[in-house]
């Protein structure tokens, strides 16, 4: 893999959220270049930068927020949103094809109206944007500095030749895509997330490349947006972290979708020939060409750590894991902390929250909460979506534990069969011999809102035994969570225990 | 199928049983004793179908389909020429390494369909050479070279080398491309394969490369019922056919209070629980109609309930996460009756009196889909029958019988010697 150079973004030229640009960046924007000392610098308006600068600030610190490009970062203007506003228009789609299997008619003509869900995208985009607009900031005290920022010291940052001081500093310069080494993929031109929502068209042939949460999300997306979508995956299942038995329901459910699927498969070769693009495929010693119209990108994430002169800070880091922080998200500097994508491993916005809440605390008032400390639940929002929170089977075997899972089949949940959604399952792993919930796995169609109540119970410690005390309104698709607890609870009735309440219901 | 309601369950058995055995006299090739995956035109020969060949001679001997003579030459040819095959790996040859390619021509022996040299297999097959083996056990000149071919075969299987320098055996290799990198974690039909790796005097498996498989595997609660999950039925009962697993417990199965044999039975239950609630609404699913494992499916049918399910050709089925395309495997069914005769009788019976067309002469055709439409009631009806199908139906018939395939092979130092290295106590061993 390399990092490789990115064909030039045509973000700005396609968009039609002008005005949320305008907030977002450094347009309209004062450049302030009035130096000083601050409490808080953060390198980095993606998410864990604009909470942090907006706790640390509502606790009285000076905070200066450094933002080379737009303020929001990927998950508002290349990832979460704009992936999820395009999510739920495919969803629709595919909803209007199976009407009949909710007992509804199949509309006539369903014709795709891909500039309309685009459209709709930019709306939620450039909505959601104003929410973060540099005079917000501002009005809290923030000092918002567009440019690209270097550290110059220890306690030094400079800005496009502004030199600010810190007491403590954020790096919070988050991650690009990460590019595969293939012979002819730049020539040819591709997409990634930070360009695909830029299409005015939707290509009539797509292959993606990667079979991560992003690969699948977008390949069943523009699949169901119309597009023949060819996905290739170099591992032998998608989400080659989670659960093999949620990575097989979601492989069925792209190949129902019409998704051309390809596993143990990589791509090695790409070429150009008049409109095409050409990509030879290798699984094995079976190779074969796909004809497509445009190449999306999807093997991972890469942290941004160059260019902003870490070794001057004296911050260690590498090219793969990034910034190197200790539990407490620490760098080698003592003064200068990091969160979200540039040091951490799972690369979510939620994350990104998390870690930089932490940061506020750790870097300002001493305090020490654990990276460790967390309870992370994320989701891959394909359809069924796939969330997990806690240990895997396997993480917790590797660690000692013994683990039992209770698993409820969506068939088995009233409120799924009504909805017409039996996909998927609640999987919950418990220490064996007791209710301690390690870790859970969900694939369902709202497997993301349904996660919360397993990662509550476990942030809050609680056990099957009370989980299942917790009433849960009939029918929701959420009560599957409750029977998982009821079926631990039935495991408790041992045969001898049956034996002395049948004795003692004889005797009353 | 014939008409076996009037049968008694022995009866019956008998007759499915042979109708099954008949399959590996009629599919052979006499000459080098090699046996066709399916009984499609041009079909190759699968080297799993031998090894389930092999152990179904002494069955048939025994039962007096055969004569000892017949069962030993067909045996003993077999095993010469796989003992003469070409190892040297090349694309065309047989095997490489002491395994074998997947598929094989059936009159030379070289590989067939790219297919990739296949550990699993390859143990079905020494699993089948070894039974013989045991059974064969006069001091004649042929039964005496039959037993040298046998602990040939078996000791120059390099084991380790399918390691790959990790921990667990890798599922394939192939001459153009190395070993294979297919995701093979969680409960499979793979004991066999480990006990043998492990039971090996010359290439063993590493010790812990057992422990490290057997990590993988996850321990649920599904419908009310503690097992260890696999979704195919085959799953459960590929490694039994040779192996008892009752009463005999690894480190997992310990700690479980369980043992594999238990683990089937639950797993029985499980797929019929599956098929009572038949989330899907297929056709014929019920308490009697229930089996998804591997086997042969309609791909090329359309779907009449249009609700965009897909349908698959040779896929392994399973329950309750899926893949489920309305196909039932009834020798999956009939293959359970060592763990629940009951529910394999009463499911077997089910498709003579629902399903008469299903099959003929009382063998068992790979899988039906009664959702689908065909000229009688079993829908859709694989052509031809598969031999993987027809040799779990002796092999498993057997074991309910008369135990005989068990007992032989608890008297088989390798695979004792196998188990012990996997941690199983207890019970016989």
């Amino acid at each position: 893999m390399q990092s490789d150079t990115m064909p030039p973004p045509t973000l700005l030229e396609n968009r039609d959220d002008a005005r949320s640009l305008e907030e977002a960046s450094s347009a309209t924007w004062q450049d302030w270049r009035s130096a000083g000392r601050y409490n808080l610098v953060i390198l980095g308006g993606g998410p864990a930068g604009i909470l942090a600068a907006y706790a640390a600030a509502e606790l009285g610190a000076r905070v200066a927020l450094i933002e080379r490009n737009l303020l929001g970062g990927t998950c508002l203007n290349t990832g979460c949103i704009p992936s999820k506003s395009i999510l739920r228009t495919s969803q629709l789609y595919a909803d209007m094809r199976g009407a009949e299997s909710f007992g509804a008619q199949v509309p006539k003509d369903i014709h795709v109206d891909f500039a309309a869900a685009m459209a709709r995208m930019r709306r939620i985009r450039a909505r959601l944007g104003r929410r973060n607009s540099a005079e917000r900031l501002s009005a809290l005290g923030i000092d918002v500095y567009f440019g690209a920022a270097r550290f110059t010291g220890p306690n030094t940052v400079a800005v496009d030749g502004t030199r600010l001081r810190f007491r403590k500093a954020l790096i919070a310069t988050g991650s690009r895509p990460l590019i595969p080494t293939i012979p002819g993929l730049a020539e040819a031109g591709y997409l990634t997330h930070e360009n695909v929502f830029d299409l005015t068209e939707c290509p009539r042939r797509l292959l993606v490349i990667g079979g991560g949460p992003l690969g699948c999300e977008l390949a069943q997306a523009f699949c169901r947006l119309g597009s023949q979508v060819t996905i290739v995956q170099r591992e032998p299942m998608f989400l080659s972290q989670e659960e093999r038995d949620a990575a097989q329901i979601l492989s069925a459910s792209l190949a129902r979708d019409g998704v051309d699927i390809h596993l143990n498969t990589s791509a090695v070769n790409v070429r150009v020939e008049g409109k095409y693009k050409l990509v030879d495929l290798v699984s094995d010693d079976n190779h074969n060409t796909v004809t497509v119209d445009q190449i999306l990108v999807g093997v991972g994430r890469t942290p941004n750590v160059q260019g902003i002169d870490l070794e001057a800070a004296g911050v260690e880091y590498d090219d793969i894991g990034g910034v190197r922080i200790n539990d407490f998200l620490q760098t080698t500097n003592s003064r200068i902390f990091a969160s979200g994508d540039v040091c951490l491993e799972h690369k979510f916005t939620h994350i990104e929250d998390a870690s930089a809440r932490l940061v506020v605390r750790n870097a300002l008032f001493w305090g020490r909460a654990r990276l460790s400390g967390l309870t992370i639940p994320w989701c891959t929002y394909t359809d069924p979506e796939i969330a997990h929170v806690g240990l895997y089977v396997t993480e917790a075997i590797r660690k000692g534990i013994p683990v039992k899972t209770f698993t409820v089949p969506m068939h088995d949940v009233d409120r799924a069969i009504a909805d017409g959604e039996e996909e998927g399952f609640v999987k919950i792993h418990v220490k064996e011999g007791t209710d301690r919930i390690l870790g859970a796995t969900v694939v369902a169609r709202h497997a993301g809102e349904m996660i919360n109540d397993i990662s509550l119970a476990i942030g809050s410690g609680i056990g099957l035994r009370v989980l299942a005390r917790v009433v849960h309104p009939y029918p929701t698709q959420a009560i599957a969570i409750q029977m998982a607890a009821a079926a631990y609870n039935s495991t408790r009735v041992t045969p001898f225990r049956k034996w002395l309440l049948r004795r003692w219901l004889k005797c009353t | 199928m014939a008409d076996g309601s009037t049968l008694t369950d022995e009866a019956l058995l008998d007759e499915l049983q042979h109708a099954a055995f008949r399959y590996f006299l009629q599919t052979g090739n006499s000459s080098n004793g090699l046996i066709a995956d399916t009984s499609r035109t041009n079909a190759p020969v699968s080297i799993a179908v031998v090894g389930f060949a092999l152990s179904c001679y002494p069955v048939a001997v025994e039962r007096g389909w055969m004569p000892r003579a017949d069962a030993l030459q067909r045996t003993l040819t077999a095993l010469r020429f796989f003992h003469n095959s070409d190892q040297s790996g090349h694309p065309e040859a047989t095997g490489y390494k002491g395994f074998y390619y997947h598929f094989l021509d059936l009159h030379t022996g070289g590989r067939v369909w790219r297919s990739e040299l296949s550990m699993v297999d390859t143990a079905l097959l020494i699993a089948g050479a070894l039974t013989a083996s045991i059974y064969f056990s006069a001091n004649t000149p042929d039964e005496i070279e039959l037993r040298e071919l046998a602990d040939s075969l078996y000791r120059r299987i390099d084991w380790h080398w399918a390691q790959n320098n990790g921990s667990t055996i890798m599922q394939g290799w192939k001459p153009d491309c190395g070993f294979l990198h297919y995701g093979w974690e969680g409960y499979n039909e793979a004991i066999v394969l480990y006990v043998l790796a492990l039971g090996s005097p010359t290439h063993p498996l590493k010790d812990d490369g057992y422990q490290s498989w057997t990590s993988t595997y996850q321990w649920e609660n599904i419908y009310g019922c503690d097992l260890l999950y696999a979704g195919p039925l085959f799953v459960h009962q590929f490694s039994h056919a040779w192996i008892d697993f009752r009463g005999i417990q690894d480190r997992f199965m310990r700690e479980k209070r369980c043992d594999y044999f238990e683990n089937s039975r639950r797993a029985v239950h499980m797929q019929r629980e599956y098929a009572q609630r038949n989330p899907h609404g297929f056709a014929g699913y019920d308490e009697n109609c229930w089996g998804l494992s591997a086997c042969d499916g309609p791909i090329d049918q359309s779907d009449p309930l249009q609700v965009r399910r897909r349908l698959f050709g040779y896929a392994a089925r399973g329950a309750p996460y899926g893949p489920d395309d309305g196909t039932i495997a009834p020798s999956a069914a009939l293959a359970s009756i060592p763990f629940a005769a009951d529910l394999a009788l009463s499911a077997v019976r089910h498709y003579c009196e629902v399903y008469p067309d299903m099959s003929r002469e009382f063998r068992l055709p790979s899988g039906f889909n009664p959702t689908l439409a065909g000229i009688g009631p079993a829908g859709w009806i694989s052509q031809g029958y598969f031999g993987l199908d027809q040799g779990i139906i002796v092999l498993m018939i057997e074991n309910y019988r008369s135990q005989l395939i068990w007992s032989l092979m608890r008297d088989c130092s390798y695979i004792k010697r196998g188990l012990r290295r996997a941690g199983f106590r207890g019970g016989w061993l």
